[in-house]
C-alpha cells in the first residue's frame, strides 16, 4: 500500500519581507504599542501580568492551605476537645496537645477535655491537611489565606495556642461556619446528663 | 575673551557634557534597558530599589501637602466658585470693586488653574511618598544606582592567566574615546555673554550672523575643530582596540572569539559609517558640526533632502552595528559565545564596560541628531525668537492683549531651549535604538558582513554619486 504524503511547500517570502524595513517596522510597532500601553495606558488595558510585590500581592486560590488557625466558640474558648486526632494524623507530627479536664462543676466535665497546650510547629508542618480533615470538631482550619510570613529564629515559628486562636479567617471571622451544639442545649445530639443519659 | 575665561567656559562646558552623559543618559539607559524591556514583555521590571525618608520628615512633608489634598474635582470646584463669586461682583455693578474687569476674570482664571495644577501635585506628592511610608524608588531610576553600587563593592575577578595589565586597560580604552567624541557636538547656538539677558540684536531670518554683534562670544561646545567630525572617526574607531584587548587579555577562547568578532564587526562598518556621511559634508559644505547644524537651521534638517534620508537609513544601520547593539550584538553573542570579549570581566571594569558601550551610544545618537536633524535648531526659532508661519496677530476677547507670528524671546532663553532640542532629539535616537534592541532577532555573523560589505558600503558609494549629481544639478 503506498503511503499517503501531504507534501507541505515553504512559504515563498514576498518582496516586502525581503526588503526587510517593512518588517523591521512592524516589529517596531508591535513592540512600541505594547510599551506604551502597558507604560503609559489605562489602568484596565494593561496587560502586565506581574505584580510589585510586597506591596501589592494577589489573593490565594480560595482553597489554599494556609497557616493554621484554631476555630473559636461563641465565648472566644477553642472549639478543641483535644481529642489528639489531628497530632495522631499528622504525617510530619508537628502538633503537640496536652489535654487537661473542665473543672468539676462545668457542664462540660465529662464530656470533653480541652488543650492546656496547643503547639504546632510551622518549619515541620508540610501542610498537607491531615489535621483539618481529621478533626471531628471543626476546630482547626487552614482557611486564613496567609502564609508563614518569614521570621529569623526557629522559636518564632512555634505557634501556640493563643496565637493559632488568634488568627482570623480569610473573610476575618473567628468563629467556623458550622453551628456548635454545646451540652445542655436541646439541639445538642449526642448523650445528656439531663436526659438521664 | 581672556584665557582664564576660556578656560573656565571650557570646563563647565566639559562638566556639563560629563553630567549630562555619564551622571544622566548612562543610568538612564541602564533603567530604560531593564524596565522598557519588562514593560514590552509585560513584566512590572526592577522597581525596588530606594531609600526610605526619616519618619519626622515624612510627617513634615505630609502636613505641607495636606491642605493641597482636593483633588480635581474640589480644584475645579473651587475655581468654578471663585468664578462665580467674580461674576456676581462684576455684574452688581459696583465698579470701585476692584478685581472684576474682563482682563482680571482672565488672570484670575489662569491663578486659579496653576492652583489646581498645585493641589494636583499635593495629591500626587501624598500618594507617591507619603501613602509609601516615605520611600522613594522613582518608578525605579535608583535602581541604576543600586546597581551602580553593588558593582564597585563586587569582586574584581582576573583569570590567572590573563594579561593583567591589558584586563584592566581595556574598559578604560572604550569609555575614554567614547566620553571624548563629545568634544566637537555642538549643543546650542553661539552665546553672547554681552546679551545674554536682553533680546539678541539681530534680524529674524538667516541674516542673524551679518549683524556684528559686540563683546564675548561662547560657542557651546568644548571644542571647534576644523576636522570636526573626522575627530570623531578618529577617537571612535579607537573602541575597537579596547573590545579586542579585552577579548584578548582575558585568556579564554570565547573571550578571544567574541574580541576578533568585535574587531573585524567594528572595523568594517568604520568604513561604511565613513562613507554614509560623505553626503552631508557635500551638502552643507563644511567639516565643522556647528556649521553643519547652522547650515540647517537656516536652510532645511538634512533628513529632508532626498539622498540625505538614505544617507540616514545607512547611517542608522551601520551606526548601531558599530556599537554592538541588537540586531548586531554577535561580539557579545550569549547564546554561543557565553558573554563574548565580556566573560572574564566583574565588577567595577565591567561597569565600565557598559558605561563605555552606553556613552557610545549617545555619542552616535548625537551624532545623528546633528548631522540629520538640525542638532539643536527648533522649528521657527531664530536667535531673536519665535517667527511662527504665516503673518497674523490675535487678540484676546474682552481685553486689548495680542498674540501674533512673532514672539521676541531673551537670548538665554534661547540657548536653553535649542540645548533642550538637541537633549530631545538624542533621547528620541536612543529609545528608537532601544525599541530596536527589542524587536528584532540577531543577525548571523556572516550575514552581518555581507551585509556591511555588499549592501551597506555599495549603497553609501553610490549615494556620495547621487548626491554629487544632484548638487551639480541644482547648483
Amino acid at each position: 500500500m503506498p503511503a499517503t504524503t501531504k507534501v507541505i511547500r515553504k512559504t515563498k517570502r514576498t518582496l516586502t519581507e525581503q526588503t526587510y524595513v517593512a518588517e523591521i517596522g512592524k516589529g517596531l510597532s508591535l513592540t512600541m504599542s505594547r510599551f506604551f500601553k502597558n507604560a503609559f495606558g489605562p489602568e484596565d488595558k494593561k496587560e502586565i501580568a506581574t505584580v510589585m510585590y510586597p506591596e501589592e500581592q494577589r489573593e490565594y486560590p480560595e482553597r489554599f492551605r494556609g497557616i493554621h488557625r484554631l476555630t473559636q466558640r461563641a465565648g472566644g474558648e477553642p472549639r478543641c476537645v483535644a481529642c489528639l486526632c489531628c497530632s495522631t494524623a499528622c504525617p510530619a507530627q508537628c502538633i503537640h496537645i496536652e489535654a487537661a479536664e473542665y473543672a468539676e462543676d462545668d457542664p462540660r466535665y465529662g464530656y470533653e477535655r480541652f488543650p492546656a497546650v496547643f503547639v504546632i510547629d510551622e518549619l515541620r508542618c508540610i501542610f498537607c491537611g491531615y489535621c483539618v480533615e481529621a478533626c471531628p470538631v471543626d476546630a482547626i482550619r487552614m482557611d486564613t489565606g496567609m502564609h508563614m510570613p518569614p521570621s529569623t529564629a526557629r522559636d518564632h515559628f512555634l505557634y501556640d495556642k493563643q496565637t493559632l486562636l488568634s488568627l482570623p479567617s480569610r473573610d476575618g471571622t473567628h468563629e467556623s461556619g458550622n453551628p456548635r451544639h454545646e451540652p445542655g442545649d436541646p439541639t445538642h445530639p449526642g448523650i445528656d446528663r439531663l436526659q438521664g443519659h | 575673551m581672556s584665557t582664564g575665561a576660556i578656560f573656565l567656559a571650557s570646563a563647565l562646558k566639559i562638566l556639563f557634557i560629563v553630567l549630562v552623559v555619564i551622571g544622566a543618559f548612562a543610568p538612564l539607559l541602564v533603567w530604560v534597558d531593564r524596565r522598557q524591556s519588562a514593560m514590552i514583555q509585560d513584566r512590572v521590571g526592577p522597581h525596588r530599589a530606594g531609600f526610605t525618608l526619616p519618619k519626622d520628615v515624612v510627617k513634615g512633608i505630609a502636613a505641607l501637602v495636606n491642605p493641597l489634598r482636593f483633588g480635581t474635582r474640589g480644584a475645579l470646584a473651587l475655581a468654578l466658585a471663585c468664578l462665580f463669586g467674580l461674576v456676581v461682583l462684576g455684574l452688581s455693578g459696583s465698579g470701585d470693586l476692584a478685581g472684576a474687569t474682563p482682563k482680571d476674570l482672565y488672570r484670575y482664571a489662569l491663578a486659579m488653574t496653576v492652583f489646581a495644577g498645585l493641589l494636583f501635585l499635593g495629591r500626587w506628592v501624598h500618594e507617591g511618598l507619603v501613602n509609601a511610608g516615605g520611600k522613594i524608588t522613582l518608578f525605579g531610576v535608583l535602581h541604576p544606582a543600586a546597581d551602580a553600587m553593588k558593582m564597585i563593592w563586587k569582586e574584581d575577578f582576573v583569570p590567572a592567566r590573563a594579561d593583567k595589565l591589558l584586563h584592566a586597560l581595556a574598559p578604560v580604552i572604550t569609555l575614554i574615546p567614547a566620553i571624548a567624541s563629545f568634544a566637537v557636538i555642538p549643543f546650542a547656538d553661539v552665546l553672547y555673554l554681552e546679551y545674554w539677558n536682553q533680546v539678541l540684536p539681530v534680524a529674524a531670518d538667516g541674516a542673524a550672523q551679518a549683524v556684528a554683534l559686540v563683546g564675548d562670544a561662547v560657542p557651546m561646545q568644548v571644542a571647534s575643530l576644523n576636522v570636526g567630525i573626522l575627530f570623531i572617526f578618529a577617537v571612535a574607531g579607537t573602541g575597537v582596540i579596547g573590545a579586542a584587548i579585552g577579548g584578548y587579555a582575558s585568556d579564554n577562547k570565547f573571550s578571544l572569539m567574541g574580541g576578533m568578532r568585535a574587531a573585524s564587526q567594528m572595523v568594517s562598518y568604520e568604513v561604511a559609517l565613513g562613507l554614509t556621511i560623505v553626503p552631508c559634508f557635500m551638502m552643507y559644505g563644511s567639516l565643522r558640526l556647528e556649521e553643519m547644524a547652522l547650515w540647517q537651521a537656516q536652510n532645511a534638517w538634512g533628513i529632508f533632502l532626498p539622498p540625505l534620508t538614505l544617507a540616514f537609513l545607512l547611517y542608522f544601520t551601520a551606526a548601531t552595528a558599530e556599537t554592538k547593539r541588537v540586531p548586531f550584538d554577535v561580539p557579545e553573542g550569549e547564546s554561543e559565545l557565553v558573554g563574548g570579549y565580556l566573560t572574564e570581566y566583574s565588577g567595577l571594569k565591567f561597569g565600565i564596560f557598559f558605561t563605555g558601550e552606553y556613552v557610545e551610544m549617545v555619542a552616535f545618537s548625537a551624532l545623528a541628531a546633528v548631522l540629520f536633524f538640525g542638532g539643536w535648531d527648533v522649528p521657527w526659532l531664530y536667535a531673536n525668537g519665535f517667527d511662527l508661519p504665516g503673518t497674523w496677530a490675535y487678540t484676546v476677547p474682552l481685553t486689548d492683549w495680542v498674540i501674533s507670528d512673532k514672539i521676541a524671546v531673551t537670548h538665554w532663553v534661547v540657548i536653553a531651549l535649542q540645548v533642550g532640542s538637541t537633549l530631545f532629539k538624542v533621547i528620541a535616537f536612543l529609545f528608537l535604538q532601544m525599541m530596536i534592541r527589542w524587536s528584532l532577532p540577531r543577525f548571523r555573523y556572516d550575514q552581518i558582513m555581507s551585509l556591511c560589505w555588499k549592501g551597506v558600503l555599495p549603497l553609501a558609494l553610490v549615494n556620495i554619486l547621487l548626491t554629487g549629481i544632484l548638487i551639480l544639478l541644482f547648483d
